[in-house]
């Protein structure tokens, strides 16, 4: 178990924590913003209207088939011949996963929206409920418990798939991993194995709590 | 713009990665479901010690990214004194991943089928054996087939993360073709359309297979 010393250089774990805080910061923003486009998109796909439900269609297939190292990289390399934008990696990771997680939301709130049968609404409407109260009064809440699992658990993924973001260039965790072991190959020719493996443990100190809560929300909200 | 002397050129590199693709998911994704199923298995045969180490390896597997079990796998692991070539770090990484995501899948689809079926299968006259086989399994099988689709459809996605560990799928090819040549346009368009002539009749064939083993909507 020799090489474990590394961990305890100076500086070492806080270069660390600084670099999962980026990954962690990433992660939120993406969550964060996904959360209005995977409602606005899930409200689209309700639509009867065949043109908008062709395109959402083919967006949600689209990124539902591609890898998602493949879309970062037509955001980070493509977008910047295709359209002039020239994002820089972290930019084209949030892009990214947000166009992601707002299509796996989106479709998540389609599901849910239309699981609740259509005379809950009219009900709402015959006891005088306005449009907009019996959706925030009737139909949100009950459409809520059916979507809040499973988006804690996109939230998840989408932790872990931060972790791509160092392929292209993004100094998060891993990259400030291999700094340090690229540092101290001399002296610590072992380092490699702790540094990755606490990084490991990290990622699962992160998801691990939200994988407990999505299934905590599951058990409880499953039966009514 | 788009440059078809190019695509040409470099279309078999294409291909060749994705025999790469192919080669690194399709094991990968065997390794898993042989995984899973004994994980799964495990779990409901309720085997003391087992099932607590199956309960750790599903939590582990499933809360950290494929691309950090790699890398703990390609360079850690060698600290070790286990050396393993990036090819068998590819697999054993996605079984591992895998495994897990697999094993849940085929647990939910049995535990789907409640008791009761098996006991009134028992009680019809079926024996333990055939009451398994001819009753339980074949609801269970229905249920678990979903979650298994969409779980091959992720492995095959997550394959592609195998060439940051410098196996040559097709993300490596169009990777390298935009660093060496600047031609962004035509290697994304390759990229993408080598993962859509896959992917497609995967998802395809996947759909079939849950309508073919929906018994209970047949």
């Amino acid at each position: 178990m020799q090489g474990a010393e590394i961990l305890l250089l100076p500086g070492v774990m806080p270069r660390l924590l600084q670099g999962l805080w980026v990954t962690v910061w990433i992660a939120a923003v993406s969550v964060i913003v996904s959360v209005p486009v995977g409602l606005l998109v899930g409200w689209l796909m309700t639509l009867k209207n065949p043109v908008v439900r062709v395109l959402m269609r083919i967006y949600l297939d689209f990124i539902r088939i591609m890898p998602q190292l493949a879309l970062l990289f037509l955001a980070y390399y493509g977008f910047a011949r295709w359209f002039d934008w020239n994002l820089d990696a972290t930019g084209a990771c949030v892009l990214v996963f947000i166009l992601w997680g707002g299509a796996e939301l989106g479709d998540l709130v389609r599901g849910a929206l239309q699981s609740i049968p259509e005379i809950q609404a009219e009900s709402a409407y015959v006891l005088g409920l306005t449009g907009w109260q019996s959706f925030v009064h009737v139909i949100l809440p009950q459409a809520l418990r059916r979507l809040l699992p499973a988006s804690v658990n996109l939230a998840t993924r989408i932790v872990k798939t931060t972790s791509l973001a160092v392929l292209l260039g993004v100094v998060e965790v891993i990259k400030v991993g291999q700094q340090i072991i690229d540092a101290n190959r001399f002296q610590y020719p072992d380092g490699t194995l702790w540094i990755y493996g606490v990084i490991f443990f990290m990622y699962f100190i992160v998801c691990w709590p939200l994988s407990i809560v999505a299934r905590r929300l599951e058990k409880r909200w499953a039966n009514d | 713009m788009f440059d078809w002397s190019f695509v040409q050129r470099y279309a078999p590199f294409f291909v060749k990665g994705m025999e790469m693709t192919l080669f690194i998911s399709v094991i990968g994704i065997v390794l898993a479901l042989v995984v899973g199923l004994i994980c799964a298995g495990v779990e409901l045969a309720k085997v003391p010690v087992a099932r607590q180490i199956v309960r750790v390896y599903i939590e582990i597997s499933r809360n950290t990214p494929l691309l950090v079990q790699l890398y703990f796998l390609f360079f850690g692991l060698p600290k070790l004194g286990v050396v393993w070539s990036a090819e068998t770090c590819a697999i054993v990484g996605l079984g591992f991943l895998g495994g897990s995501y697999m094993a849940e899948a085929m647990r939910a689809g049995l535990q789907a089928v409640p008791e009761v079926q098996r006991e009134t299968a028992y009680v019809l006259g079926f024996t333990p054996l055939q009451s398994i086989t001819r009753v339980v399994l074949p609801q269970a099988v229905s249920g678990a087939i979903p979650g298994i689709v969409a779980n091959v459809i992720f492995l095959f996605k997550e394959s592609s993360v195998v060439s940051a560990i410098a196996l040559a799928d097709v993300m490596y090819m169009a990777k390298d073709l935009i660093g060496m040549y600047y031609n962004t346009y035509e290697s994304l368009a390759m990229l993408i359309v080598s993962y859509l002539i896959v992917l497609l009749p995967i998802s395809l064939i996947g759909t079939w297979l849950e309508r073919r083993f929906d018994y209970a909507r047949r």
